[in-house]
């Protein structure tokens, strides 16, 4: 996406900011260089776009679309933090916490965890009026370095990706239907796969919660100095357009 | 300020740890401000076990595991004109509430109080038998989140709250002007 | 329907390695498929079918010879509900569930199914012999109850009939002998009569009346692909599986896309509740089906079809095989088409494995190619990047029908019938509590209630239109007519007299949602548990006043962010309910009292306690004393 095709660049706006974009690029792709945060969860950087967790929901020219995947189109004006889309993103994120088992005072990834900053950033804190699924998920500490709670999974599949197209390996994917749909791992459990510790799969960025766990390093930081302690989900973001 | 007249608190601890009543003592010195607001009614902190009259605003920490905790909350509802869920327990169930996950038995409650005192591994109970005195209120199904048992009015997360949220929460309340939090404050541990 | 999360808690059921395949089998079938990972649904449901589950096992060595991960052959193992990680019974009943089946006394058949054969719903006999199960609407709500016995259909169960069928296969006959026992002597096409009515009540002009053999290939032929889009845009055809794209567009768009192959599949997926018209024409017009893809092919520059056949309708398999195989004799498929020299198309079937979301087009495609039937992201659209990414018409059965008749007779006598926007005529499959349900094929535009008037059911409180993504209306809007700017349908009709219970439909339909869910997309997946559980409250009288906007807020929020139409559609019959029949809800939910909620119920909360600790409540048992 470097500009040496200027003749293909295009503008649109996004909640009225002017934003830059060049041919086949998504509006997520567009509004991140120029520094305007769409929210996300299943989407990251240098993974393959999905478009699964909804969250990063806009409008583009009136119709709803995922902006990690919509392509972006000239002269478009799309609407990103309005009270109305704040609201529809508030409900993904509430279901996420009430489809698994989030207990955010025992997990090791409160304070890092993508789910629960974007549980502020978006304001989630009037009595639910969802129901608690409350599944009966496994633990696997098969693997002598890595652990997986599943209980934390919120099926963004990022793993998955950075297993396939980062650590071309392939040590996750997802099995089964609808609400029983989950990530699994490529054997019997995680020791039957060649997953290691040092794999990108694996790394902190890239399981948004506390669901892949690398063994004998949870809870190193000090509550106050930690990833989402300094500020909300996606202020590097908008730190580019200050 | 000081011209309104005072406002009846009530606090009560459902199935919580009584760690966010001792959040609130975190407010520090700034207690002596919100108590020139505040007269404190039925609650542990004055240990006054029933209401004297009705308050305008009750305070509850923790969800409900057993029969006495619906009560309670049933009591501060028809008390309270504003009810407060203070911390992750009272808002969603918090940790008592991992056994509604884990047990998925056709008698989730026996399983669960075998495992705490008879089968479970680091359990030492020489009566290898469940506590059953009748004073003991009996348990419900699954733990339940103050929400679904009673209408709550407003709810301050955190596992506990930090001293400043809730101070801060109760000043704007009891001023008429709270609008919500400021997205900087909000923990949920 | 099944919607616990037991099944997600990693247990591992009965391994199927007790008799491990033998060296080779595995390899052998995957060869057959020259081991191309693109064919994995046709791989694992034969392995299905042999070794009756895929096993861990089995999934390595699928996984080696298509050079895949086993994870990704457990993704797609997992996905199809007519394949099993654990072992089903050689012989598998599935039950269809579909209210319309319930209405007609399913479950009395169910009990005579496990009386006999000795066997609970869900479960496997000890000796493997039998599997019992339900499974969602498999297309006969005009002949139920309807079962699947393996790939046999047995239609108007009854107590009496299910317990001969029962009792015969326990004595070891075949599925096929209940059906007729002189079964192996019969044709393909008198094998399907024989096991299902086609109950065509009545035949319109276009597809079920006199229909002349390959007039509409014929005329294609003479054509340049520019003038067969024009005709058929001429004509005012759109899609009749619900959506309507004007079907002349979608071929253009197609063709104009440059790339080195096309594709023309035929969507005959037809999953939603209630619809069976498609059935009804892949009996009786399977030639004029085919005639109508190969013109799409001429068209859109196509060498290869896909003929999507829905898992259930496994037993038209051989009829539309012997089909093909008559056509490409006839120089009708294969290479130089008719003489043609630059003309060669050929259609292989596809079968899916029951997943009702598959007959989204884009989750269509992802079937086609060997993957979970899961929706594709888009753009690109199918016609710009489809199948195996080369551009692809995808259409429904009925739509191909029409072409061919098109082509056949002009677009101005197609257009000149039905209604502005609304041209032709459409099959409306009518079932329910009507007197004549069956096939109607009736130009668009008829009232509802004139329908009604023609199958017999004016005595109706409620129609379904469109099956489960439609809507239900009640007696006030049986004037508003059957086209695509007032009611919509992909076909299906169902109807409903004063005794049914509307919470109970809409129950089962949310309940289908659930199960019919890809799990791919957030709101699809959590909200349609979330909208089921709360139309559950309002059956148990646990329901306030406010839970009525929160069904018509948490509907709006599935509606805007699912990924494809199945969420975009699955709050339909609460929100049409809420709509048209209001009283049901506001007489099902009572408010709290002093903000304390009614939709507790304390009484259950401390029931297990009582009888464990074997004394009553202090607090909520009124009558105790110590």
């Amino acid at each position: 996406m470097s500009g040496t095709k200027r003749e293909t660049g295009f503008t649109f706006t996004i909640d009225g900011v002017e934003v830059k974009a060049t041919a086949g690029m998504t509006i997520m792709e567009a509004a991140d260089e120029a520094g305007v945060y769409i929210p996300r969860l299943c989407d990251h950087e240098g993974l393959r776009h999905q478009g699964s967790c909804r969250v990063c929901t806009v409008k583009a020219g009136g119709r709803s679309v995922a902006a990690c995947t919509q392509p972006a189109a000239p002269g478009q004006s799309v609407e990103n933090e309005t009270p109305h889309l704040t609201k529809m993103r508030r409900d993904l994120v509430e279901m996420l916490f009430h489809e698994g088992n989030h207990l955010c005072p025992i997990c090791e990834a409160s304070g890092n965890c993508e789910l629960q900053a974007m549980a502020y950033r978006l304001d989630m804190t009037e009595a639910t009026r969802f129901p608690y699924l409350e599944p009966c998920r496994s633990l696997d500490a098969s693997h002598p370095d890595i652990a997986l709670d599943t209980n934390r999974c919120i099926s963004c599949g990022r793993c998955i990706r950075a297993s396939q197209d980062v650590d071309g390996k392939g040590v996750f994917g997802y099995v089964g239907r609808g609400i029983h749909r989950r990530v699994a791992v490529n054997g019997e459990n995680l020791a039957d796969t060649d997953a290691e510790a040092t794999d990108h799969a694996i790394s902190r960025e890239v399981c948004p919660v506390g669901c892949i766990i690398r063994k004998r390093v949870g809870f190193a930081v000090p509550i106050g100095e930690r990833e989402f302690d300094h500020g909300l989900i996606g202020h590097e973001i908008e730190e580019k357009r200050k | 300020m000081s011209e309104l007249p005072k406002a009846r608190v009530a606090t009560a601890s459902l199935a919580g740890c009584f760690g966010c009543h001792m959040a609130i003592l975190d407010i520090d010195e700034r207690l002596i401000e919100l108590m020139k607001l505040v007269d404190v009614d039925r609650s542990p902190l004055t240990d006054k076990k029933r209401f004297t009259e009705r308050c305008d605003i009750g305070i509850i920490e923790g969800g409900c595991c057993n029969e006495e905790n619906v009560h309670v909350l049933h009591d501060f509802r028809r008390n309270c004109d504003v009810l407060i869920a203070l911390g992750q327990c009272a808002i969603m169930g918090g940790l008592p509430a991992m056994r509604n996950a884990i047990m998925h038995s056709d008698a989730p409650l026996r399983e669960c109080l075998d495992e705490a005192y008879i089968t479970g591994k680091y359990i030492r109970n020489t009566t290898h038998n469940v506590p059953n005195d009748p004073a003991l209120p009996l348990l419900l199904d699954e733990v339940y989140p103050c929400s679904q048992v009673v209408e709550i009015d407003y709810q301050i997360p955190g596992c506990a709250p930090s001293g400043d949220i809730i101070f801060d929460t109760l000043l704007k309340l009891l001023t008429g002007k709270f609008r919500g939090f400021e997205g900087d404050m909000i923990r949920f541990d | 329907m099944d919607n616990g999360y037991t099944a997600a808690n990693g247990k591992r059921g009965p391994s199927c390695d007790v008799s491990p395949v033998p060296d080779g089998e595995i390899e052998d079938i995957c060869s057959t498929y020259g081991n191309d990972k693109h064919r994995m649904l046709d791989i694992l449901r034969e392995v299905q079918d042999r070794y009756r589950c895929i096993a861990p096992a089995t999934m390595d060595r699928i996984a080696a010879a298509t050079d895949l991960t086993r994870i990704e052959v457990e993704g797609v193992a997992s996905f199809y509900s007519f394949l099993s990680l654990t072992p089903k019974g050689r012989v598998t009943i599935r039950l269809c569930d579909d209210i319309v089946d319930r209405y007609a006394g399913v479950a009395d058949v169910v009990s005579v199914f496990e009386e006999v054969l000795g066997v609970s719903l869900g479960e496997t006999t000890a000796d493997g012999a039998f599997s019992l199960e339900y499974t969602p609407c498999i297309g006969m709500c005009d002949q139920a109850p309807a079962a699947m016995v393996n790939d046999v259909v047995l239609t108007k169960l009854t107590p009496e009939s299910a317990r001969q069928a029962a009792e015969a296969l326990k004595a070891g006959q075949t599925p096929e002998m209940i059906v007729s026992n002189r079964f192996d002597e019969l044709s393909p096409r008198e094998r399907v009569l024989a096991m299902v009515d086609n109950n065509t009540r009545h035949a319109g002009e276009v597809l079920l009346g006199p229909v002349p053999e390959e007039a509409g290939l014929t005329n294609a032929l003479k054509m340049t692909p520019a003038q067969i889009f024009t005709t058929i845009e001429d004509s005012g055809l759109r899609g009749c599986g619900g959506a309507g794209f004007t079907t002349g567009r979608k071929w253009r768009f197609a063709a104009s896309e440059r790339a080195e192959k096309h594709f023309v599949i035929c969507n005959a997926d037809e999953g939603e509740p209630g619809t069976f018209k498609d059935r009804v024409l892949l009996t009786e017009r399977p030639h004029l089906l085919i005639e109508g893809m190969t013109i799409a092919a001429r068209a859109a520059g196509a060498r290869e079809g896909i003929l999507y056949l829905r898992g259930e309708y496994a037993y038209m398999r051989a009829y539309l095989e012997q089909v093909l195989e008559e056509r490409r004799r006839r120089n009708l498929l294969g290479e130089a088409i008719l003489g043609q020299k630059n003309f060669s198309f050929d259609i292989r079937i596809q079968m899916g494995a029951g997943a009702y979301v598959c007959g989204e087009e884009g989750a269509l495609i992802s079937s086609c190619e060997g993957l979970p039937g899961e929706p594709k992201t888009r753009p690109p659209f199918p016609v710009n990047r489809g199948y195996l990414g080369y551009p692809t018409v995808v259409n429904n059965v009925e739509t191909f029908c029409h072409a061919a008749r098109i082509l056949d007779r002009g677009a101005a006598w197609f257009n000149a019938m039905g209604m502005e926007g609304s041209h032709g005529t459409k099959l409306f499959s009518v079932c329910g509590d009507c007197l004549n349900p069956g096939i109607y094929e009736l130009p668009y535009g008829h009232t509802v209630r004139e329908l009604l008037a023609m199958v017999g059911g004016l005595e109706a409180a409620a129609v379904q239109i469109g099956g489960p993504s439609g809507v239900m209306i009640g007696r006030d809007s049986f004037h508003r007519r059957l086209t695509f700017d007032d009611l919509a349908t992909g076909g299906a009709i169902i109807v409903f007299s004063g005794e049914r219970n509307i919470l109970e439909i809409v129950d089962y339909y949310m309940s289908f949602f659930v199960h019919e869910s890809c799990g791919y997309c957030t709101p699809c997946r959590v909200g349609n548990v979330f909208l089921q559980k709360a139309i559950g409250k309002f059956r148990s009288g646990h329901a306030n006043p406010e839970d009525i906007e929160y069904l018509k807020d948490l509907s709006a929020t599935i509606i805007e962010t699912s990924r494809c139409g199945l969420g975009m559609t699955s709050p339909n019959p609460i929100l049409s309910t809420l709509l048209n029949f209001p009283l049901v809800y506001s007489a099902t939910s009572r408010p709290s009292k002093d903000g304390i909620r009614d939709t507790f119920d304390i009484q259950s909360a401390i029931d297990s306690a009582r009888k464990i600790a074997k004394r009553r409540s202090y607090i909520f048992d009124k009558d105790f004393t110590q």
